[in-house]
Parts: structure tokens; sequence; C-alpha cells
């Protein structure tokens, strides 16, 4: 077939996986998932278990070992009937999480580690590398074995400028569909579809190439059956080692092949699904080996001897002219070498992305997780991983020569990623595992599989020189990497798989039995264990502070803005709050760092979201240290702060003794002040009188007045020290009560005869409620009628009407007589009105007959004694004060 | 002055003589000297103003602060005898008003104070009172202090 008709060909398929792929996209955009989401897709997915390898390789495998080819198919098939449990569980766990590689799983089932996050890529992606490289020698050899028809005498170019095409043609259609956007559940429905459209198309060109074989060729199943029993393949003898290992091998692989579980868990969109693909995968690998054999037969029959086996697919229909089915077969080819290495691709760039690229970028860049558009920097990553990735590929098909069995480089990547096994396993089964015995596990698995698999692989003198084949490294013959140990004659495969299982497993064990988990790592361990049993929550936010302005803005720089937007309003929703941004509380982070996880990976998101939630340490360690540190910081503080506030309440307390002294000092100095006055001008009085008198020489009139004046003085004396004395008895609550059943008309009766000695040339006018007054009380009426002779003399003395009047007025209210007396005078100012009751209190001189400005003072006392209060009535027209006292004080237990 | 000086040689000699029981001007026909008590108390200013005027002084006497000031711009005394405790004015605030006024800043003014704390004769001294005497005093004590005041 003439070469550009081929590549023709192959445009066209690309064309129409692309368009596939498109339609896929955009129906699952618009939220039509439908069939993009059923069991048979998921299913057909999963064929990409199913490389070149297996659809051109088998049939060579067969050609040179007979049914062991079968293995390959075996291993899957077994543990997808046998070990559905398990599948199961990473499915869960991969959704629960949102994991979205196999190296995040790992990365996050050890407390996040990015350590393992970056071991598990790195190892993954050179365990793959051949892998990818077989591929594109496939489809390079496909492309040769068509070339060679070529009549037209147009010249193919050579493989590896082949090679090359097709490795950049798949970089582009990869980094077209599988970076089209970041999806929080990293997956790609276009992508999905287009790999199920491939499996059918794999699928029913292998059948058809068989059939024609069985049909065509050999002429029925009869004779087909028969061909195989004449064939040497017969006398093949099976090695039970040999075929153990490598059921192992190939069961090991369909579960850590980062495509699949790229397609298995992380595109899995229901659980369910497992269910269908339980039976139906291994019934499509059933029908995919269906023919192996018959093709190898026939193809070793009929073909001439020197041919590679490993085209036969192909050649056999070209040298019976059916040129239509070759071509169906050479897409069925390239479809299964396309399907594997954009799926392959996508899974590692997103490992090589979110482990090793992004944790970088993170740490380097200034801007930290608030930097620039953080979304294009994850999807430049991705790209830069899918090229990486086939650059790789490339350059082991480059360096390997292209010259090894195709089966033989897959065996090989399939022991690389099988290295992941012991942890991925006791990771989600044993609770002890711990990150110091999975770094030791893989290094140790990859050492050995390094030194006895992968390496030799380049052949003797490429890498390691034929003495170390020969001698060991270092001359030491135990090192010899066909014979570890000294463990020679083992088949090379098995030997670097038993050594290096063994190893692994070995050193994950001890290491975990001898480490102790860290306390995430002890959280994730028991969430991934017991995954079915309920919700561990393994990612425990606290309260952050991280504004969720802040969350939003770095949501949006990785999932996209609607798609942040949309996830914040829906929080904000349920938290039953409008607009987007939602109370950045332990739910919402966990669930945000489960989406961010889905983009960037378990331990990035962790780091970005510890970044904005206030704490820069993104070890656990740290944070642990962080945080009994600053317990103890605030327990601390707290401390000081008690003390503090303990310190300003004595302050406070202190300076108010401290004022409450300075105004009793005050007051002590003013009334000692006021005593000293009231005391000495009566006596300046009686001593300039006395001294006068005594000198003789008056008139008998001067002698009586001033004998008089003398006389008023010293009474004016006694009285002041009579009320100094009372007040002092009063305010120190020292004074003997004498309680009576008085009645108060009779107290008002003698009040007002006792005050008629004061300013007894004025006539005042007394307007009383007799009846009102007849009522009897029980208090000490001495003490309660001095209060009322005070309150009259002071009217008698300051009021200043020409018709002075005085209304006594009584009224009786919950167990209280209240008794108003109201004068017609000017009343006292406002602003004196408060100071009336204070001891020298006067405030006029005027009319001053021997007060020295105690009298209310006293009566306030008095009252207080009484179980009562006296007041000043404001706005009564003249002066008013109010007397309340019970009508029955009971004697107080003193 | 040199009248004053006069004066308060004879009033010396003689009060030390007779601690003034004497009555009217000994000079006979000099102008009486003319004193303005100011004092709330009825009882003291008759006390004081029957021992000065016994002894010959010319007593004005006003019961406040506002009326002293009121007598001083219209009589220009000789002499001031303030009571500390005065109703309205206090004594020191007449004291100060007396001392702000030109007409009135050298007149002699004798501080009464029944309080008789240090701190009071501090303020009268500081406030430009020229003699202080702490109630109650003796007849001869007062005499003998507005005699040396205006002699001054």
């Amino acid at each position: 077939m003439p070469f550009h008709i081929l590549v023709a060909a192959c445009l066209a398929y690309v064309i129409v996986l692309f368009l596939v792929a498109f339609l896929a996209e955009r129906r699952a955009r618009r939220g039509r998932l439908g069939f993009l989401q059923s069991p048979l897709i998921y299913t057909l997915s999963l064929s990409i278990y199913c490389t070149a390898w297996t659809f051109y390789g088998a049939v060579g495998y067969a050609a040179r070992s007979g049914l062991e080819f079968l293995t390959i198919y075996f291993g899957p098939t077994l543990v997808f009937i046998g070990w559905w449990w398990l599948l199961r569980k990473l499915v869960r766990i991969g959704r629960q999480y949102r994991v979205t590689s196999i190296a995040d799983l790992i990365s996050a089932r050890f407390g996040k580690s990015n350590l393992l996050g970056v071991i598990v890529t790195v190892m993954v992606v050179i365990a793959t590398t051949p892998y990818i490289a077989l591929q594109l020698q496939s489809v390079v050899l496909s492309f040769g074995v068509f070339a060679s028809e070529t009549p037209d005498g147009v010249l193919p170019p050579d493989a590896e400028q082949t090679a090359v095409w097709v490795a950049v043609g798949l970089a582009l259609f990869t980094i077209l569909f599988g970076t089209r956007n970041l999806d929080a559940n990293e997956q790609h429905h276009g992508i999905v579809t287009a790999i199920a459209v491939e499996a059918v198309v794999k699928l029913v060109a292998l059948l058809a190439v068989g059939a024609f074989v069985v049909w065509g060729v050999a002429g029925g199943i009869g004779e087909t059956i028969a061909k195989i029993d004449a064939a040497n393949l017969s006398a093949w003898q099976m090695e039970p080692g040999r075929w153990t290992g490598l059921i192992f091998l190939s069961a090991a692989a369909v579960i850590c092949l980062p495509r699949m579980f790229q397609v298995m868990v992380v595109e899995n969109a229901n659980e369910g699904h497992l269910a269908r693909a339980s039976w139906a995968f291994p019934l499509y690998l059933m029908l995919m080996s269906l023919f192996i054999v018959p093709i190898a037969v026939i193809g070793l029959e009929r073909l001439p001897v020197g041919s590679n086996p490993d085209m036969f697919v192909l050649t056999l229909p070209l040298a019976e002219g059916q040129g239509g089915l070759a071509m169906l077969a050479f897409l069925g080819g390239f479809s299964s070498a396309t399907s594997m290495v954009i799926v392959e691709a996508i899974a590692l760039a997103t490992m090589v992305s979110n482990h090793l690229v992004m944790p970088l970028w993170l740490r380097f860049s200034r801007a930290g997780a608030r930097g620039d558009d953080l979304r294009g920097v994850v999807l430049m990553a991705r790209r830069v991983g899918i090229v990486g990735v086939l650059g790789l590929g490339y350059a082991y098909y480059h360096f390997s020569g292209g010259s090894a069995a195709l089966a033989a480089i897959g065996l090989i990547a399939f022991l690389g990623v099988a290295q992941v096994l012991p942890v991925l396993i006791g990771g989600i089964f044993w609770r002890g595992a711990t990150r110091v015995g999975a770094v030791a596990g893989l290094l140790t698995g990859f050492v050995i599989w390094g030194y006895t698999s992968f390496l030799p692989s380049f052949g003797p003198g490429a890498v390691l020189s034929t003495s170390v084949f020969s001698e060991g490294a270092f001359g030491l013959a135990w090192l010899r990497p066909h014979a570890l140990f000294g463990t020679v004659g083992l088949d090379p495969m098995i030997h670097a798989l038993f050594w290096s299982m063994a190893l692994n497993a070995t050193a994950f064990f001890l290491g975990s039995v001898l480490t102790f988990p860290g306390p995430v790592e002890r959280l994730q361990g028991a969430a991934f264990v017991n995954v079915f049993e309920g919700q561990i929550g393994p990612r425990r936010w606290a309260h952050g502070q991280a504004e969720p302005e802040e969350l939003l803005v770095m949501s949006q720089r990785i999932l996209g803005e609607d798609a942040a937007l949309a996830l914040f309003q829906a929080a904000a929703k349920a938290q039953g709050k409008a607009g987007f941004l939602p109370d950045t509380t332990p739910e919402f982070l966990g669930a945000l760092e489960a989406r961010l996880s889905g983009s960037v990976g378990a331990a990035t998101a962790h780091a970005m979201l510890s970044q904005l939630v206030g704490r820069a340490t993104v070890t656990v360690e740290e944070l642990m240290a962080v945080a009994s540190e600053s317990a103890q910081i605030m327990e601390y503080s707290a401390q000081l702060e008690s003390k503090q506030e303990e310190l300003t309440r004595t302050a406070g307390a202190l300076r108010e003794a401290n004022d409450k002294l300075m105004q009793l000092s005050i007051q002590k100095d003013a009334f000692l002040s006021q005593i000293s006055h009231e005391l000495r001008t009566p006596m300046t009085s009686i001593r300039a009188f006395s001294e006068i008198l005594t000198e003789g020489g008056l008139d008998p009139e001067t002698v009586v007045k001033y004998g008089g004046i003398i006389h008023d003085e010293a009474k004016r004396l006694t009285r002041l020290l009579d009320d100094l004395l009372d007040l002092s008895v009063l305010e120190n609550g020292t004074v003997q009560l004498n309680l009576t059943l008085t009645n108060l008309h009779e107290m008002i009766d003698k009040a007002l005869i006792a005050a008629r000695q004061t300013r007894p040339e004025r006539s005042f006018e007394i307007d009383r409620d007799p009846v009102a007054e007849n009522v009897y009380l029980l208090t000490d009426a001495d003490r309660l009628t001095q209060v009322f002779i005070n309150l009259i003399a002071n009217a008698r003395k300051y009021c200043c009407s020409d018709h002075p009047q005085l209304r006594i007025a009584v009224r009786l209210r919950g167990g209280r007589v209240i008794v108003d007396f109201v004068d017609n005078g000017l009343g006292i100012p406002k602003d004196a009105q408060a100071l009336i009751f204070e001891k020298f209190a006067r405030l006029t001189d005027g009319n001053r007959a021997g007060g020295a400005g105690l009298g209310l003072a006293i009566c306030r006392e008095i009252m207080a004694n009484l179980g009562g209060t006296i007041s000043y009535l404001p706005g009564q027209g003249g002066a008013a004060f109010r007397v309340t006292v019970p009508i029955r004080l009971e004697k107080q237990a003193a | 002055m040199s009248r004053a000086g006069l004066v308060r040689g004879f009033d010396r000699a003689r009060s030390s003589v007779d601690s003034g029981t004497g009555r009217g001007w000994p000079g006979g026909t000099e102008v009486a000297q003319h004193v303005l008590l100011v004092e709330d108390e009825p009882n003291i200013a008759e006390a004081i103003r029957f021992i000065l005027t016994r002894d010959g002084w010319r007593v004005t006497h006003v019961a406040d602060g506002l009326a002293a000031l009121a007598r001083v711009a219209e009589t220009r005394p000789d002499l001031i005898i303030l009571d500390h405790m005065l109703p309205g004015l206090s004594g020191l605030e007449v004291l100060a008003a007396l001392r702000a006024d030109p007409a009135t800043a050298a007149t002699k003014v004798l501080m009464l104070t029944a309080r008789g704390q240090e701190r009071d004769r501090e303020a009268a001294s500081l406030a430009g009172a020229d003699g202080f005497m702490a109630k109650p005093f003796s007849n001869a004590e007062i005499l003998a202090e507005v005699r040396a005041m205006v002699a001054r």
C-alpha cells in the first residue's frame, strides 16, 4: 500500500477519533453524560490493557513461547474475577479522596508525603518509558510492513523518522484532548470515549484477521486445530515457575500500570461499573486472545522463515492479498498503540505535574499559592509532561535500537510498575504500613528492577558493561544482574521478579514495623484501610483564617473561574448563605481540598490550602510542632493576660481607694476647717465681749446687751457641739433607737411647737390634714420629731414670703408614710439642691439663727437610721422636702 | 509718712502703757484714722467696732465683699479688716480685687480667719494681705496689730 495513502488513512482515523472525542467532550460539558458513563464504555476503556504489544506481540509471543502469552491475559482475568474486592477498594478510595494517579494515592495514603509521590512518579515514568517505546516501535514496524509493499517506488521514510513523527503526532493528540481543561475529577470523557471506539476497532480487527485466518486460510476450525496440533508449538513445555511469575506480573501490572489506574480508578464514574467489568473485561480479553494461536500457527506455516511473528497479524492478510483486512489490522494495531500512549501520557503527565512540577513551582514561585494563573501553570506542566513522556519513549526506542522483542520490553515495564504493588496493597490493607517502609520498599524494588531487568534490557555493554554481566558489579559475583546472590540458572525475568518483589516487600515490611507513622499518616492510613467503614475524616481542617475570597481566587486559578464559582456558590448555599463566599468551615475546607486534589494532587492541594489557611508549614510534623507551640504561647499569653487583667483590676481598686482616701482627706480637712470656723466664731465674740465687760466702764444697758451676746454665742457653741455629737453617733450607726407606737399627728404637733422658737416673731400659716396625719407609726418618735422640727425651723428661717405658709401633706403608700413639707418661699436653687444634705452646706448666711449647717445632714442620718429617706422635691413652688418612713420599723438585728 | 511714723511711735508707747484702754484720738487735732471692717458675723463686728472706736479709730462696717469693694472706692480707708469667710465674695477674692485695682493696691489689709490653719495664713499672705489674725483673738492683740499696720 502506498505510504502516503497509509498516512492519509491514519490521519483520517485520527480525525475520526478526534471528532468522537470532541463530541463526547461537548456532550459531557453539557452535562449529558448518558452513555459516556455507562459500564460498557468503562469496560471498553479498560481495554487499553491490550496495547500494540498484545495486538501484535501476542502472536509473536505465541510463535516463540507457545501458550505462555496467555499469562498476560490470565493475570488481569484473575484480578477482575477473583480480586474485584481489591479493585473495588481502590476505586472507592480513589473516588472518595479524589485520587488523581497511583502516585497520588500512595502519597495521600502515607500522610500526603510528596516524597513518595515523587518516588512513585519517577519510578513509574522510568518503568513505562520502555512500554511507550514499545508502542512507537510497533507503529513503526507496522508502517514498515506496509511501506515495503509500496509499488510505485516512493521510498518510505526510515524508521527513525517515522518514530519521530508518530511520537509528535501522539503528543499533539494527547495534549489536545488530555489537557483541554483541568477537571476536578481528572476525568476525560472525550479521551475515554475515543479509547472505547479504539477498543472496538482493535477487537474487530483482531477477530476479523482471526476469522480470516481460520476460515479463509486454514479452511475451518477443524483444519486449524489439526494444524495447531501439527505445529511444533504443541511440543512446547510449560514452565510452572515462569507461568506463575508471569501471571502474577500481569496481575500486578493491571493494577499498577498508570494507564490502567487512570481508566479503572480515576475515570471511574460509578463503582457499580466494576461489577460489569469484572466479567466483561475478561470476556474482552478472551476474545482478544481467541485467534492468537491460530494466527501464529498459520503465520509460521504460510509466511517465509524469518518473518517477524510480531507482525503476523498484518503480514498474513497482506500475504493473502487482503489489502482491506490488512488495513483494518493496521488500524487495530494503530488503535492499540495510540490509545495506550495517550492514556499513559495523560496519567504520567498528571503525576509529573502534580508531584514534580507543582511542588517545585510552589516552592520556588515567590507568589506561592496566590500567584499567577495556576491553571495555566498546571496545564503547561501537563503538556510539558506529555511531551517529556513521549520524548523519553522515543529516546528509549532510539537507544535500545528497537531490536528487542515486543513481549520482552512489555514484561520489563510490567515488572517496573509492579514494584508499586506491595506498597499499594499494604497501604490499603495494612494500617501499620508507614511512610518510611513505603519509601524503603519502593526504592529497594526499583533499584533491583533497574539493575536486574531495566538496565540489562539495553543489552550488554550499553549501560552495564559486559563484565558486570559476567562478573557482577565491582567484581562481586553475587551482584551479577541475572544471578543476584548467586541464584544462577533462573530465567532472567523470573530472577528479577523474585528478587525485586521479595526485597521490596521485605524492606517495606521492616521499614513499616520499625517506624511509627506520623499523625496525618495514621489518620490517612485508617481512612484508606477502613474506606468502607463510613467516613473517617482524613482531612480535618480547623476553622482556618483563610479569607473565602483568597480561597476562591486560588480555586479559580486551578479549577477555572466558573467551576470554582459554582463550587463556592453551592457551598455557600449549603451553609444557608447567599452569594458565593461560604464560611471557611472545616467541612468546606475539606471538600475544597478534595476538589483541588483532583486537579493538583493531594499533597499539593494540602500544601496550597495550608498556605492560604494560614499555616505556611507543609509537613505535618512542623504543623504539629507549630500547633503545640502556639498552644503553649496561647496559654502563656492567656496567663499574662489574666495577670495583666488582675494588675489592672488591682490598680483600679487602688486608684479608687486612693481617690476615696483623697476625697475623705479633703472632706476631713474641709470638715475640720468648718468645725474650726463654727467653733471659733462664737468664741471670738465671747472672748471679745467678756474682755470688754471685764475692763468695765460701760453703761448698764451696754453691759446687759453684751452679756446677752455672750450668752447667745455660748448657747450656739453648745448647740454646735450637740449637733456634732449627734451626727457622729448617727453616722457611726451606734445610735440607740427607741421604738414606740406613736401617732404622727402628735409628732407634728410637737415639732411645730418646738420650731416656734425659731424666729418667733414671724407668724406662719400651717396647712395640715389631721385625718391623714392620724396614723400610728412604730418608730423612734423623738428622732422623727427632730427631723420635723428641723424642716419646720428651716422653713421658718428661710421662707422669705411676706405671708409665709407651710403645707404639711401626709400620704400612705406601700407600708410607708410620706410626709411632705412645702413652703411658699423661693425654694432652693437647682444647683444647690444636691448639696443641702451635706454637712455645713449652709446656703445663705443672712439669718443663721444659731445653725451650724448641720441640720439637714443630721436629718438625713436620722432618716437612714429609721429606714426611711429624706429628699428635696423640686418644682413645688417653694422649698419642699419629702420624708418617707416605714409605718412599722422592724427592729434590726444589731 | 512722717505723720504715720509719729503716730506709730506715740501709739506704741501708749499701747504698751495702758493696753488700749485710752479713748479718742490722742493727737486731738488730727483727723481720726479710718478702718473699713468687713465681717459677716454681727457680734464679732460689734466687738471689733467697739474696741477700735474706743481707741480713737473711725470704723465703717460692711457685712459682705461687694459692699466692701464699693466702700473702699468711696472712702479710701487707711486699713481694711477683712474676714476670710464671707457670704458671696470670699475674703481672698475681695483682697485680690483690691490688689488688682491700682487705686487700692497699696491699702493695708488685715485678714481675719476663724479657720486658723497655717494654709490660710499662707494663702492670705500670697494674696497680698499685710497682716493676718486668727480668731479668737484678744482685744489687745487686734488693737496692737491695727496700730502697727497703720504706722508702718
